[in-house]
Protein backbone atom coordinates (compact mmCIF):
# COMPACT_ATOMS: atom_id res chain seq x y z
CA UNK A 1 0.00 0.00 0.00
CA UNK A 2 3.05 2.23 0.71
CA UNK A 3 4.34 2.07 -2.64
CA UNK A 4 0.83 2.73 -4.15
CA UNK A 5 0.76 6.25 -1.93
CA UNK A 6 4.55 7.16 -2.72
CA UNK A 7 3.59 6.99 -6.67
CA UNK A 8 0.45 8.52 -6.28
CA UNK A 9 1.97 11.67 -4.11
CA UNK A 10 4.92 11.79 -6.50
CA UNK A 11 2.90 11.78 -9.86
CA UNK A 12 0.92 15.24 -7.73
CA UNK A 13 3.94 16.61 -6.67
CA UNK A 14 5.04 16.87 -10.16
CA UNK A 15 2.40 18.30 -11.27
CA UNK A 16 2.36 21.02 -8.55
CA UNK A 17 6.59 21.21 -9.74
CA UNK A 18 5.61 22.01 -13.27
CA UNK A 19 3.16 24.58 -12.23
CA UNK A 20 5.15 26.10 -9.60
CA UNK A 21 7.90 26.46 -12.11
CA UNK A 22 5.53 27.72 -15.12
CA UNK A 23 3.75 30.57 -12.82
CA UNK A 24 2.97 32.62 -15.69
CA UNK A 25 0.65 29.48 -16.47
CA UNK A 26 -1.44 30.42 -12.73
CA UNK A 27 -1.41 34.26 -13.84
CA UNK A 28 -2.90 33.83 -17.14
CA UNK A 29 -5.38 31.30 -15.53
CA UNK A 30 -6.41 34.28 -13.08
CA UNK A 31 -6.25 37.18 -16.01
CA UNK A 32 -8.16 35.39 -18.66
CA UNK A 33 -11.63 35.18 -15.91
CA UNK A 34 -10.84 38.33 -14.11
CA UNK A 35 -10.74 40.09 -17.55
CA UNK A 36 -14.54 38.70 -18.52
CA UNK A 37 -15.24 40.29 -14.90
CA UNK A 38 -13.92 43.25 -14.32
CA UNK A 39 -14.48 44.32 -17.90
CA UNK A 40 -17.17 42.26 -19.75
CA UNK A 41 -19.04 42.02 -16.79
CA UNK A 42 -19.01 45.62 -15.98
CA UNK A 43 -19.62 46.63 -19.50
CA UNK A 44 -22.93 44.46 -19.53
CA UNK A 45 -24.18 44.65 -16.37
CA UNK A 46 -26.97 47.22 -17.30
CA UNK A 47 -27.85 45.49 -20.98
CA UNK A 48 -27.99 41.89 -19.33
CA UNK A 49 -30.44 41.79 -16.42
CA UNK A 50 -30.70 38.48 -14.67
CA UNK A 51 -33.91 37.74 -13.53
CA UNK A 52 -34.60 35.92 -9.82
CA UNK A 53 -34.51 32.23 -10.71
CA UNK A 54 -32.58 29.41 -8.83
CA UNK A 55 -30.24 29.19 -6.61
CA UNK A 56 -31.07 32.88 -6.15
CA UNK A 57 -33.54 34.63 -3.50
CA UNK A 58 -33.12 38.03 -5.15
CA UNK A 59 -32.37 39.92 -7.87
CA UNK A 60 -28.25 39.84 -8.46
CA UNK A 61 -25.53 41.58 -10.65
CA UNK A 62 -24.28 40.31 -13.90
CA UNK A 63 -21.23 40.19 -11.82
CA UNK A 64 -22.43 37.50 -9.54
CA UNK A 65 -24.02 35.70 -12.03
CA UNK A 66 -21.09 34.98 -14.27
CA UNK A 67 -18.84 33.93 -11.64
CA UNK A 68 -20.03 30.06 -11.51
CA UNK A 69 -19.42 30.47 -15.02
CA UNK A 70 -15.57 31.58 -14.61
CA UNK A 71 -14.88 29.30 -12.21
CA UNK A 72 -16.02 26.42 -14.92
CA UNK A 73 -13.63 28.27 -17.26
CA UNK A 74 -11.00 27.98 -14.99
CA UNK A 75 -11.36 24.56 -14.85
CA UNK A 76 -12.06 23.65 -18.57
CA UNK A 77 -8.56 25.65 -19.30
CA UNK A 78 -6.85 24.29 -16.63
CA UNK A 79 -7.88 20.75 -18.11
CA UNK A 80 -7.03 21.45 -21.49
CA UNK A 81 -3.64 22.87 -20.61
CA UNK A 82 -2.95 19.31 -18.68
CA UNK A 83 -3.57 17.90 -22.33
CA UNK A 84 -1.63 19.78 -24.07
CA UNK A 85 1.67 19.25 -21.23
CA UNK A 86 0.56 15.23 -21.92
CA UNK A 87 1.29 16.14 -25.66
CA UNK A 88 4.53 17.76 -24.22
CA UNK A 89 5.28 14.90 -22.48
CA UNK A 90 4.92 12.45 -25.32
CA UNK A 91 7.10 14.18 -27.45
CA UNK A 92 9.58 15.11 -25.18
CA UNK A 93 9.79 11.24 -24.42
CA UNK A 94 9.09 11.58 -20.30
CA UNK A 95 5.38 9.84 -21.01
CA UNK A 96 7.37 6.74 -21.37
CA UNK A 97 8.81 7.05 -17.65
CA UNK A 98 5.06 6.91 -16.61
CA UNK A 99 4.15 4.11 -18.95
CA UNK A 100 6.97 2.09 -17.67
CA UNK A 101 6.05 2.16 -14.36
CA UNK A 102 4.90 -1.42 -12.54
CA UNK A 103 1.03 0.32 -11.58
CA UNK A 104 -1.48 -0.34 -13.22
CA UNK A 105 -2.73 2.31 -16.45
CA UNK A 106 -6.09 3.18 -14.56
CA UNK A 107 -4.37 3.68 -10.95
CA UNK A 108 -1.77 6.14 -13.04
CA UNK A 109 -4.84 8.07 -15.05
CA UNK A 110 -6.49 8.45 -12.02
CA UNK A 111 -3.34 9.98 -9.85
CA UNK A 112 -2.96 12.43 -12.99
CA UNK A 113 -6.56 13.07 -12.88
CA UNK A 114 -6.60 14.04 -9.39
CA UNK A 115 -3.20 16.18 -9.53
CA UNK A 116 -5.11 18.10 -12.52
CA UNK A 117 -8.21 18.60 -10.33
CA UNK A 118 -6.27 19.94 -7.07
CA UNK A 119 -4.53 22.96 -9.49
CA UNK A 120 -7.94 23.60 -11.02
CA UNK A 121 -9.29 23.89 -7.38
CA UNK A 122 -5.97 25.93 -6.46
CA UNK A 123 -6.66 28.16 -9.21
CA UNK A 124 -10.26 28.69 -8.77
CA UNK A 125 -9.67 29.03 -4.83
CA UNK A 126 -7.64 32.06 -5.70
CA UNK A 127 -9.83 33.64 -8.26
CA UNK A 128 -12.81 33.52 -5.41
CA UNK A 129 -10.61 35.20 -2.77
CA UNK A 130 -9.91 38.20 -5.75
CA UNK A 131 -14.03 38.12 -6.21
CA UNK A 132 -14.09 39.70 -2.88
CA UNK A 133 -12.25 42.58 -4.06
CA UNK A 134 -15.02 43.44 -6.58
CA UNK A 135 -18.05 43.04 -4.10
CA UNK A 136 -19.25 39.28 -5.39
CA UNK A 137 -19.73 37.46 -1.80
CA UNK A 138 -19.43 33.77 -1.84
CA UNK A 139 -19.89 32.57 1.85
CA UNK A 140 -17.04 30.49 3.17
CA UNK A 141 -19.41 27.30 3.76
CA UNK A 142 -20.54 28.05 0.05
CA UNK A 143 -16.67 28.02 -1.07
CA UNK A 144 -16.43 24.05 0.89
CA UNK A 145 -19.99 23.51 -0.55
CA UNK A 146 -18.32 23.99 -4.31
CA UNK A 147 -15.19 22.08 -3.93
CA UNK A 148 -16.59 18.65 -4.60
CA UNK A 149 -18.12 19.90 -7.28
CA UNK A 150 -15.01 21.98 -8.67
CA UNK A 151 -13.30 18.62 -8.12
CA UNK A 152 -15.93 16.41 -10.04
CA UNK A 153 -16.53 18.92 -12.88
CA UNK A 154 -12.37 19.04 -13.37
CA UNK A 155 -12.66 15.17 -13.46
CA UNK A 156 -14.83 15.33 -15.90
CA UNK A 157 -13.16 17.73 -18.28
CA UNK A 158 -9.57 16.57 -17.50
CA UNK A 159 -10.81 12.97 -18.67
CA UNK A 160 -11.96 14.97 -21.40
CA UNK A 161 -8.45 16.25 -22.04
CA UNK A 162 -6.86 12.84 -21.84
CA UNK A 163 -9.28 11.58 -24.75
CA UNK A 164 -7.94 14.94 -26.86
CA UNK A 165 -4.22 14.73 -26.12
CA UNK A 166 -4.34 11.06 -27.67
CA UNK A 167 -5.66 13.11 -30.87
CA UNK A 168 -3.34 15.68 -30.87
CA UNK A 169 -0.23 14.26 -32.75
CA UNK A 170 1.78 17.74 -32.19
CA UNK A 171 2.06 20.64 -30.00
CA UNK A 172 0.79 22.71 -33.24
CA UNK A 173 -2.18 21.36 -33.13
CA UNK A 174 -3.21 22.95 -29.77
CA UNK A 175 -5.31 26.22 -31.61
CA UNK A 176 -7.69 23.26 -32.98
CA UNK A 177 -8.61 22.41 -29.68
CA UNK A 178 -9.05 25.84 -28.88
CA UNK A 179 -11.11 27.07 -31.68
CA UNK A 180 -13.40 23.49 -31.64
CA UNK A 181 -13.34 22.63 -28.19
CA UNK A 182 -12.47 25.35 -25.82
CA UNK A 183 -14.22 28.03 -26.86
CA UNK A 184 -17.86 26.13 -28.27
CA UNK A 185 -18.08 24.73 -24.99
CA UNK A 186 -17.63 27.77 -22.84
CA UNK A 187 -19.58 29.76 -24.88
CA UNK A 188 -22.50 27.52 -25.74
CA UNK A 189 -23.39 26.95 -21.74
CA UNK A 190 -24.93 28.62 -18.84
CA UNK A 191 -21.12 30.24 -17.94
CA UNK A 192 -22.19 34.06 -19.32
CA UNK A 193 -25.99 33.97 -19.95
CA UNK A 194 -29.14 32.11 -18.69
CA UNK A 195 -30.54 29.01 -20.53
CA UNK A 196 -33.72 31.22 -20.79
CA UNK A 197 -32.20 34.01 -22.23
CA UNK A 198 -30.72 31.60 -24.95
CA UNK A 199 -34.13 30.47 -25.74
CA UNK A 200 -35.56 33.58 -25.86
CA UNK A 201 -33.46 34.05 -28.73
CA UNK A 202 -32.78 30.88 -30.03
CA UNK A 203 -34.42 27.22 -29.99
CA UNK A 204 -32.08 25.17 -31.56
CA UNK A 205 -28.84 26.95 -29.37
CA UNK A 206 -30.86 26.60 -26.05
CA UNK A 207 -30.79 23.06 -27.05
CA UNK A 208 -26.94 22.69 -27.82
CA UNK A 209 -26.63 24.76 -24.38
CA UNK A 210 -28.83 22.13 -22.34
CA UNK A 211 -26.59 18.98 -24.19
CA UNK A 212 -23.63 20.64 -23.44
CA UNK A 213 -22.18 18.41 -20.23
CA UNK A 214 -20.00 21.76 -19.52
CA UNK A 215 -23.12 23.98 -18.98
CA UNK A 216 -24.27 20.93 -16.20
CA UNK A 217 -20.99 21.74 -14.70
CA UNK A 218 -21.32 25.36 -14.60
CA UNK A 219 -24.55 24.51 -12.82
CA UNK A 220 -23.90 22.08 -10.59
CA UNK A 221 -20.72 24.75 -9.11
CA UNK A 222 -23.39 27.84 -9.23
CA UNK A 223 -25.73 25.77 -7.34
CA UNK A 224 -23.28 24.91 -4.60
CA UNK A 225 -21.82 28.15 -4.22
CA UNK A 226 -25.34 29.19 -2.56
CA UNK A 227 -24.92 26.02 -0.98
CA UNK A 228 -27.83 23.89 -2.94
CA UNK A 229 -27.31 20.52 -4.81
CA UNK A 230 -28.64 20.33 -8.37
CA UNK A 231 -29.62 16.59 -8.71
CA UNK A 232 -29.95 17.07 -12.38
CA UNK A 233 -26.58 18.81 -12.85
CA UNK A 234 -24.65 16.18 -10.73
CA UNK A 235 -26.35 13.10 -12.28
CA UNK A 236 -25.10 14.17 -15.43
CA UNK A 237 -21.90 15.34 -14.32
CA UNK A 238 -21.35 11.96 -12.63
CA UNK A 239 -22.58 10.21 -15.74
CA UNK A 240 -19.96 11.77 -17.99
CA UNK A 241 -16.77 11.74 -15.82
CA UNK A 242 -17.67 7.73 -15.82
CA UNK A 243 -18.23 7.76 -19.68
CA UNK A 244 -15.16 9.91 -20.01
CA UNK A 245 -12.91 8.57 -17.77
CA UNK A 246 -13.66 5.23 -19.14
CA UNK A 247 -12.87 6.49 -22.46
CA UNK A 248 -9.65 8.38 -21.40
CA UNK A 249 -8.43 5.14 -19.60
CA UNK A 250 -8.66 3.63 -23.22
CA UNK A 251 -6.81 6.29 -24.62
CA UNK A 252 -4.15 6.68 -21.82
CA UNK A 253 -3.64 2.83 -22.75
CA UNK A 254 -2.76 3.43 -26.36
CA UNK A 255 -0.64 6.18 -25.58
CA UNK A 256 1.87 3.11 -24.63
CA UNK A 257 1.82 2.39 -28.19
CA UNK A 258 1.71 5.51 -29.50
CA UNK B 1 18.11 -17.45 -14.69
CA UNK B 2 17.21 -14.31 -15.92
CA UNK B 3 16.87 -15.05 -19.56
CA UNK B 4 14.98 -12.89 -22.47
CA UNK B 5 13.72 -15.24 -25.23
CA UNK B 6 12.34 -13.78 -28.08
CA UNK B 7 10.13 -15.47 -29.86
CA UNK B 8 9.71 -15.54 -33.82
CA UNK B 9 8.78 -11.85 -33.42
CA UNK B 10 7.39 -10.25 -36.96
CA UNK B 11 6.54 -6.59 -36.98
CA UNK B 12 5.50 -4.47 -39.70
CA UNK B 13 4.74 -0.61 -40.20
CA UNK B 14 1.95 -0.40 -42.39
CA UNK B 15 2.54 -2.83 -45.53
CA UNK B 16 6.87 -1.87 -44.76
CA UNK B 17 8.06 -4.82 -42.36
CA UNK B 18 11.04 -4.15 -40.21
CA UNK B 19 11.31 -7.07 -38.16
CA UNK B 20 11.80 -10.72 -39.84
CA UNK B 21 10.93 -13.63 -37.63
CA UNK B 22 13.42 -12.56 -34.93
CA UNK B 23 14.52 -15.25 -32.55
CA UNK B 24 17.04 -15.49 -29.69
CA UNK B 25 17.73 -15.83 -25.87
CA UNK B 26 19.32 -13.56 -24.06
CA UNK B 27 21.33 -15.09 -21.01
CA UNK B 28 22.85 -13.26 -17.89
CA UNK B 29 25.80 -10.79 -18.80
CA UNK B 30 26.78 -8.36 -21.67
CA UNK B 31 24.54 -8.36 -24.69
CA UNK B 32 24.93 -6.48 -27.91
CA UNK B 33 22.57 -6.24 -30.58
CA UNK B 34 24.96 -4.67 -33.41
CA UNK B 35 23.14 -2.92 -36.26
CA UNK B 36 23.10 0.27 -38.54
CA UNK B 37 20.57 2.83 -38.26
CA UNK B 38 17.09 1.21 -39.71
CA UNK B 39 17.82 -2.33 -39.20
CA UNK B 40 14.79 -2.68 -36.76
CA UNK B 41 17.41 -2.17 -33.09
CA UNK B 42 14.87 0.60 -31.71
CA UNK B 43 11.67 -1.55 -33.31
CA UNK B 44 12.57 -4.65 -31.24
CA UNK B 45 13.81 -2.63 -28.35
CA UNK B 46 10.32 -1.25 -28.20
CA UNK B 47 8.89 -4.81 -28.26
CA UNK B 48 11.10 -5.83 -25.30
CA UNK B 49 9.91 -3.61 -23.81
CA UNK B 50 6.21 -3.49 -24.25
CA UNK B 51 6.08 -0.31 -25.92
CA UNK B 52 4.97 -1.81 -29.04
CA UNK B 53 2.60 -4.80 -29.08
CA UNK B 54 3.96 -7.67 -30.43
CA UNK B 55 2.46 -8.51 -33.82
CA UNK B 56 3.36 -12.39 -33.89
CA UNK B 57 5.71 -13.86 -31.77
CA UNK B 58 6.09 -13.80 -28.09
CA UNK B 59 8.98 -11.85 -25.62
CA UNK B 60 9.40 -14.12 -22.65
CA UNK B 61 11.42 -13.03 -19.30
CA UNK B 62 12.34 -15.90 -17.92
CA UNK B 63 9.71 -18.17 -19.46
CA UNK B 64 6.90 -15.03 -18.34
CA UNK B 65 5.02 -13.36 -21.36
CA UNK B 66 5.47 -9.82 -21.37
CA UNK B 67 1.88 -9.32 -23.03
CA UNK B 68 0.20 -11.21 -19.66
CA UNK B 69 2.43 -10.32 -17.02
CA UNK B 70 3.58 -6.92 -18.04
CA UNK B 71 2.97 -5.36 -14.29
CA UNK B 72 5.50 -7.80 -12.80
CA UNK B 73 7.97 -7.75 -15.45
CA UNK B 74 8.46 -3.75 -15.46
CA UNK B 75 9.41 -4.44 -11.32
CA UNK B 76 12.65 -5.86 -12.80
CA UNK B 77 13.34 -4.01 -15.78
CA UNK B 78 15.68 -1.02 -16.02
CA UNK B 79 15.39 0.78 -19.75
CA UNK B 80 17.22 3.78 -21.30
CA UNK B 81 15.68 5.02 -24.16
CA UNK B 82 17.29 5.93 -27.56
CA UNK B 83 15.18 9.04 -26.96
CA UNK B 84 15.78 11.23 -23.87
CA UNK B 85 13.09 11.04 -21.13
CA UNK B 86 13.70 12.97 -18.26
CA UNK B 87 11.67 16.04 -17.14
CA UNK B 88 13.72 19.01 -17.98
CA UNK B 89 11.74 20.75 -15.44
CA UNK B 90 12.36 18.40 -12.13
CA UNK B 91 16.36 18.92 -10.48
CA UNK B 92 18.21 15.66 -11.25
CA UNK B 93 17.04 14.85 -7.60
CA UNK B 94 13.65 15.24 -8.51
CA UNK B 95 14.06 13.14 -11.93
CA UNK B 96 15.24 10.17 -9.70
CA UNK B 97 12.69 10.18 -7.00
CA UNK B 98 9.98 10.77 -9.29
CA UNK B 99 11.10 7.69 -10.98
CA UNK B 100 11.60 5.66 -7.74
CA UNK B 101 8.15 6.51 -6.58
CA UNK B 102 6.56 4.92 -9.86
CA UNK B 103 8.14 1.92 -8.66
CA UNK B 104 6.91 2.00 -5.24
CA UNK B 105 10.61 3.02 -3.98
CA UNK B 106 10.60 5.88 -0.99
CA UNK B 107 13.22 8.77 -1.23
CA UNK B 108 15.47 7.79 1.20
CA UNK B 109 15.72 4.64 -0.50
CA UNK B 110 16.57 6.24 -3.90
CA UNK B 111 19.23 8.37 -2.80
CA UNK B 112 21.04 5.56 -0.36
CA UNK B 113 20.66 3.35 -3.99
CA UNK B 114 21.74 5.84 -6.27
CA UNK B 115 24.71 7.56 -3.90
CA UNK B 116 27.77 5.39 -5.39
CA UNK B 117 26.29 5.73 -9.18
CA UNK B 118 26.41 9.61 -8.61
CA UNK B 119 29.93 9.68 -7.26
CA UNK B 120 30.63 7.37 -10.05
CA UNK B 121 29.34 9.65 -12.41
CA UNK B 122 30.25 12.87 -10.91
CA UNK B 123 27.02 13.72 -10.15
CA UNK B 124 26.35 13.48 -6.24
CA UNK B 125 26.90 17.53 -6.05
CA UNK B 126 24.66 18.12 -8.72
CA UNK B 127 21.34 16.97 -7.24
CA UNK B 128 19.88 19.98 -6.64
CA UNK B 129 20.39 21.63 -10.25
CA UNK B 130 18.07 21.66 -12.77
CA UNK B 131 18.13 19.11 -15.01
CA UNK B 132 18.12 21.34 -18.04
CA UNK B 133 21.46 22.36 -16.89
CA UNK B 134 22.84 19.27 -17.53
CA UNK B 135 24.53 18.47 -20.36
CA UNK B 136 23.78 15.94 -23.30
CA UNK B 137 26.45 13.98 -21.28
CA UNK B 138 25.32 14.33 -17.96
CA UNK B 139 21.51 13.80 -18.93
CA UNK B 140 22.57 10.42 -20.25
CA UNK B 141 24.41 9.54 -16.71
CA UNK B 142 21.90 10.80 -14.92
CA UNK B 143 18.85 8.31 -16.81
CA UNK B 144 21.40 5.17 -16.42
CA UNK B 145 21.44 6.18 -12.76
CA UNK B 146 17.99 6.23 -13.15
CA UNK B 147 17.38 2.78 -14.77
CA UNK B 148 19.59 1.41 -12.11
CA UNK B 149 17.16 2.75 -9.27
CA UNK B 150 15.11 -0.54 -8.66
CA UNK B 151 17.80 -2.74 -8.66
CA UNK B 152 16.43 -4.77 -11.96
CA UNK B 153 17.48 -7.83 -12.91
CA UNK B 154 17.16 -6.97 -16.43
CA UNK B 155 18.50 -3.81 -18.16
CA UNK B 156 17.44 -2.77 -21.63
CA UNK B 157 19.74 0.26 -23.53
CA UNK B 158 18.69 1.73 -26.61
CA UNK B 159 21.70 3.80 -28.28
CA UNK B 160 22.70 4.82 -25.22
CA UNK B 161 26.25 6.69 -26.19
CA UNK B 162 24.65 8.21 -28.69
CA UNK B 163 26.52 12.01 -29.03
CA UNK B 164 28.62 11.13 -26.18
CA UNK B 165 32.42 11.90 -26.36
CA UNK B 166 34.91 8.67 -25.94
CA UNK B 167 35.71 9.41 -22.58
CA UNK B 168 32.17 10.01 -21.08
CA UNK B 169 31.40 6.46 -23.79
CA UNK B 170 33.91 4.62 -21.88
CA UNK B 171 32.78 5.66 -18.38
CA UNK B 172 29.43 4.47 -19.34
CA UNK B 173 30.55 1.33 -20.84
CA UNK B 174 33.01 0.57 -18.12
CA UNK B 175 30.72 1.30 -15.29
CA UNK B 176 27.96 -1.14 -16.68
CA UNK B 177 30.12 -3.97 -17.62
CA UNK B 178 31.29 -3.37 -13.83
CA UNK B 179 27.71 -3.31 -12.35
CA UNK B 180 26.29 -6.53 -15.03
CA UNK B 181 29.26 -8.93 -13.59
CA UNK B 182 29.17 -7.79 -9.60
CA UNK B 183 25.40 -7.93 -9.90
CA UNK B 184 24.71 -11.11 -11.80
CA UNK B 185 22.06 -9.25 -14.43
CA UNK B 186 21.24 -9.85 -17.59
CA UNK B 187 21.98 -6.08 -20.11
CA UNK B 188 21.24 -5.67 -23.76
CA UNK B 189 23.14 -2.88 -25.03
CA UNK B 190 22.26 -2.06 -28.73
CA UNK B 191 24.28 0.25 -30.57
CA UNK B 192 25.59 0.86 -34.26
CA UNK B 193 28.85 1.72 -32.90
CA UNK B 194 31.11 -1.52 -33.52
CA UNK B 195 34.10 -0.30 -31.01
CA UNK B 196 31.36 -0.83 -28.04
CA UNK B 197 31.94 -4.75 -28.68
CA UNK B 198 34.48 -6.62 -26.64
CA UNK B 199 35.16 -10.10 -27.38
CA UNK B 200 33.65 -11.57 -24.38
CA UNK B 201 30.53 -9.96 -25.30
CA UNK B 202 27.43 -12.02 -26.48
CA UNK B 203 26.77 -10.53 -30.04
CA UNK B 204 23.53 -10.41 -31.92
CA UNK B 205 24.16 -9.14 -35.75
CA UNK B 206 20.52 -7.16 -36.71
CA UNK B 207 20.83 -6.44 -40.16
CA UNK B 208 17.60 -5.21 -42.56
CA UNK B 209 15.44 -6.66 -39.88
CA UNK B 210 16.91 -9.96 -39.65
CA UNK B 211 19.57 -11.75 -37.29
CA UNK B 212 22.59 -12.60 -39.57
CA UNK B 213 24.50 -14.31 -36.96
CA UNK B 214 24.49 -14.44 -32.87
CA UNK B 215 26.95 -15.76 -30.41
CA UNK B 216 30.10 -14.86 -28.51
CA UNK B 217 32.14 -12.07 -30.36
CA UNK B 218 35.85 -14.09 -30.13
CA UNK B 219 34.09 -17.51 -31.68
CA UNK B 220 31.74 -15.19 -34.45
CA UNK B 221 34.71 -13.33 -35.66
CA UNK B 222 37.56 -16.94 -35.52
CA UNK B 223 34.65 -18.55 -37.39
CA UNK B 224 34.50 -15.36 -40.09
CA UNK B 225 38.43 -15.19 -40.00
CA UNK B 226 38.25 -12.02 -38.96
CA UNK B 227 40.03 -9.87 -36.67
CA UNK B 228 37.88 -7.19 -35.90
CA UNK B 229 34.22 -6.42 -35.55
CA UNK B 230 34.55 -3.80 -38.54
CA UNK B 231 36.16 -6.69 -40.77
CA UNK B 232 33.35 -9.12 -39.63
CA UNK B 233 30.52 -6.90 -39.99
CA UNK B 234 31.27 -5.96 -43.37
CA UNK B 235 31.76 -9.23 -44.88
CA UNK B 236 28.66 -10.35 -43.78
CA UNK B 237 26.43 -7.32 -44.42
CA UNK B 238 27.85 -7.30 -47.53
CA UNK B 239 27.50 -10.90 -48.19
CA UNK B 240 23.88 -10.48 -46.99
CA UNK B 241 23.51 -7.52 -49.80
CA UNK B 242 24.71 -9.61 -52.51
CA UNK B 243 22.15 -12.28 -51.56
Amino acid sequence: MGGWLTAFIAINQRELIRFWHNRSRLLSALVRPLLWLLVFAVGFRSVLGVSIMPPYETYILYQEYIVPGLCAMIVLFNSMQNSLSMVYDREMGSMKVLLMSPYPSSFLLFAKLFASAVLSLLQVLIFIALCFLVDVDISLTGILFATPAIFLTAFFLGALGIILANFIKQLENFAGIMNFVIFPMFFMSSALYPLWKIRESSEWLYWICYYNPFTHGVELIRFALYQHINTSALLVILGVTIVFSTLALLTFRGQKHA
Amino acid sequence: MSNIQVETLNHSYGTKPALHEIKFVIEPGFNVILGPNGAGKSTLFSLLTGILPAQTGKVLYDQVDIKSHRRAIMHRLGVVFQQPTLDLNLSVQQNLTYFGALHGISKASVLQQCEPLLQAFSLADRLSDNTRSLNQGHRRRLEIIRALIHQPQYLLLDEATVGLDADTRQLVLNTLRDYVQANNVTLLWTTHLMDEVLMTDNLTLLHKGTIKAQGKTEVLLADAQCRTVFDWYCSLTQTVEAM
